[in-house]
């Protein structure tokens, strides 16, 4: 018996044909499940959770307002602000930006636009009310409160 | 004469994997889960508008729902520690319909009123309007047969289905002069600056 030179060549390679087809998938779920974003959200948002959600119809007749701390907190501070669109806002543009996005829109839709305010957990209520009183004033009276579904485990 | 077999070249698919991570992050870092669900109010006129401010509201017709700048509430001037009591006590209150003297005489007159401090966060504001909306939901998902998520559901598209129309009208129910039997009637008050 000679020497036998055994060298097990035996190379396992997991086949990764499938990896596309995962990645596919992946990417179909989130093409089907995300919107693209609009506007880059500067403030914080701990959006509350509750449980009598309802949902808007006409997506184009909603205008978000956004409230909470700035993200940025050393160049814009730690009192709550107004996010409208991209900038910051004081309560006293909110008339202002109302009449703005109401002109964007059709004649008689006018009337029936909403503003979704999307409040942080811990924004306090005297600025929410300062909001909602100048949005009473530039008669945009629907107004949504953006929460998230409760589920109780 | 060797015959050699013309092998079709295969186009080499190992890239594919990457086009698809590509598209992926592109998608990941473009796109958001949109949320366009909350809890709908509808505000009172302007302020300057309104003269008849003398309408004097009996107690009796009013639920009063305070909270102050701890977040601590105070439902019919008797403090409340479990938030979750609430709903019922609302929809108690509003389908009183004169029975309990102390209580709303019926359910056009009841109004539901909230008050907070400015200092009330905004955690709290929402928990109480739920209870508040899911006592109104509940009320009109029990009177037109349904479940209080299918009334949500029912109650955002009033325009196209003639069937969710009506159940919409049975459940607000619909007097003669086309004024709901139960409104709404939520009262956001002006907040206070105590803080107490």
């Amino acid at each position: 018996m000679g020497k036998f030179k055994k060298k097990a060549k035996t190379k396992q390679d997991i086949p990764t044909s499938a990896l596309p087809d995962i990645i596919f998938m992946l990417l179909f779920f989130f093409m089907v499940t995300t919107v693209l974003r609009e506007t880059t959200i500067n403030v914080l948002q701990r959006i509350p959770e509750a449980n009598e959600l309802t949902k808007l119809r006409k997506k184009s007749l909603v205008k978000h307002l956004y409230i909470g701390e700035p993200k940025k907190a050393e160049l814009w501070g730690k009192e709550p602000k107004i996010q409208a669109n991209d900038n910051f806002i004081d309560t006293k543009d909110i008339i202002l930006w109302v009449n703005r996005e109401k002109a964007k829109l059709k004649e008689n839709e006018r009337e029936q636009i909403t503003v979704d305010l999307k409040v942080d957990s811990d924004a306090k209520r005297g600025l929410v009310s300062d909001v909602e009183l100048q949005l009473r004033k530039a008669n945009a009276r629907k107004l949504l409160y953006t929460t998230r579904q409760r589920v109780d485990l | 004469m060797i015959k050699k077999e013309r092998q079709t070249p295969e186009i080499n698919s190992s890239s594919m994997a990457d086009i698809a991570f590509l598209l992926l992050i592109f998608f990941l870092v473009t796109t958001t889960i949109a949320n366009d669900k909350g809890l709908f109010l509808l505000l009172p006129p302007d302020p300057d508008q309104l003269e008849d401010m003398d309408i004097k509201i009996p107690e009796k017709n009013l639920f009063k729902i305070q909270i102050n700048s701890a977040d601590k509430l105070l439902v019919e001037n008797e403090p409340l520690a479990d938030v979750m009591l609430l709903k019922d006590m609302i929809k108690e209150f509003i389908m009183n319909n004169g029975r309990d003297p102390l209580s709303s005489d019926n359910p056009q007159k009841a109004i539901v009123s909230l008050k907070t401090d400015r200092g009330t966060t905004q955690l709290r504001f929402i928990e109480v309007l739920d209870q508040v909306k899911g006592a109104y939901h509940d009320i009109y998902a029990e009177r037109a047969g349904v479940s209080n998520q299918r009334w949500r559901e029912l109650s955002e598209d009033r325009t196209g289905d003639p069937e969710a129309r009506r159940l919409y009208d049975i459940g607000r129910g619909l007097l003669p002069d086309g004024k709901p039997e139960i409104p709404m009637n939520i009262s956001i008050a002006e907040p206070t600056q105590i803080g107490g």
